[in-house]
């Protein structure tokens, strides 16, 4: 069982980070909701308002080590360009897909929005996990406040879910391979 | 405790919170501009480019990010202690967000460039 370096950093960048702070936002988002609501300001207790805390700040980490892993590992791998002659773009993914009529918009609409988008995410958690730490359960008493904090959540998550979707179907298209070789386990044969 | 606590947490005004919240906006306004602007002219692309590997994305997202900062902390400083209407926070935070989203849609992007 072989995995090439920059496969493992692609997963660790789609997988490891992004994915996992795309799941977290179903518990973040359920959570601020209720915590919105006069009801729910006054149920919840301090080691609840605590958990919350964490988890929204491990959603921002997450999030900050999803774009820059994928804008300063990844994505220098995806847009390399290969040497003049050459036939074979298996390890140069953005000429890939450039290369065909069929695949040019994966890179002309998807990763060109991905690149970018994905970056709202983490400025708007940010914001979020700040806010929702700041003010606690008092969130609920300006109102309009608890209503940007949740539309920015949601943009957050929208913005992830565009990046993450393209990310999925770009690296079926056109994945980023090479480097060197890490064996996790030997196989019989 | 919790009564204090929620008594405290009450009595902060909403100035830090509304500071974040519109630099937030600006911060995703300032990446779909920067975005746009290094899509629509080269030499503004080319300048954008601060980490080779990584073309002008480096740019428009290292600039969008120190202007997200810079309005948070001047803001911040500006509000702390302010209590501000949120409902024109809200809806210029939301105009800005808006901007973030649409500028950085290659489609749109196109359009407004007439391609």
């Amino acid at each position: 069982m072989e995995i090439t370096a920059r496969d493992l950093w692609t997963v660790l960048h789609g997988m490891g980070f992004g994915a996992l702070f795309m799941l977290a936002f179903s518990g973040a988002l359920a959570e601020l909701y209720r915590m919105s609501t006069p009801l729910g300001a006054i149920q919840a207790s301090s080691r609840e308002q605590a958990l919350l805390n964490f988890y929204l700040v491990a959603m921002v980490v997450l999030a900050w080590f999803t774009v820059f892993s994928g804008a300063y590992i990844v994505y220098p791998w995806y847009r390399a360009v290969p040497p003049a002659g050459i036939t074979d773009l298996s390890e140069y993914p953005r000429r890939l897909l450039l290369s065909s009529g069929k695949t040019s918009e994966w890179h002309n609409i998807g990763m060109e929005w991905k690149e970018h988008v994905a970056w709202l995410a983490p400025i708007a958690m940010t914001m979020v996990a700040y806010v929702t730490a700041k003010y606690g359960r008092a969130i609920t008493r300006p109102r309009n406040m608890r209503s940007a904090v949740l539309a920015f959540a949601i943009a957050a998550f929208v913005a992830t879910g565009v990046a993450g979707a393209f990310g999925a179907f770009l690296n079926k298209y056109a994945p980023v391979r090479g480097g060197a070789t890490i064996v996790l386990m030997g196989g019989e044969q | 405790m919790s009564m204090s606590q929620t008594r405290s947490n009450a009595e902060i005004p909403n100035g830090p919170g509304g500071a974040a919240i519109l630099a937030a906006g600006i911060g995703c306004a300032a990446m779909g501009v920067l975005a746009f602007a290094g899509d629509a002219s080269a030499p503004i692309g080319k300048a954008l480019i601060f980490y080779n590997p990584t073309g002008a994305l480096s740019g428009v997202t290292t600039l969008a990010i120190i202007l997200w900062l810079v309005s948070w902390f001047v803001l911040n400083r500006l509000w702390r202690t302010e209590t501000v209407e949120m409902v024109k926070v809200n809806m210029a935070s939301f105009a800005l967000l808006a901007v973030g989203f649409l500028l950085t849609f290659p489609p749109y992007m196109d359009l407004l460039q007439g391609k």
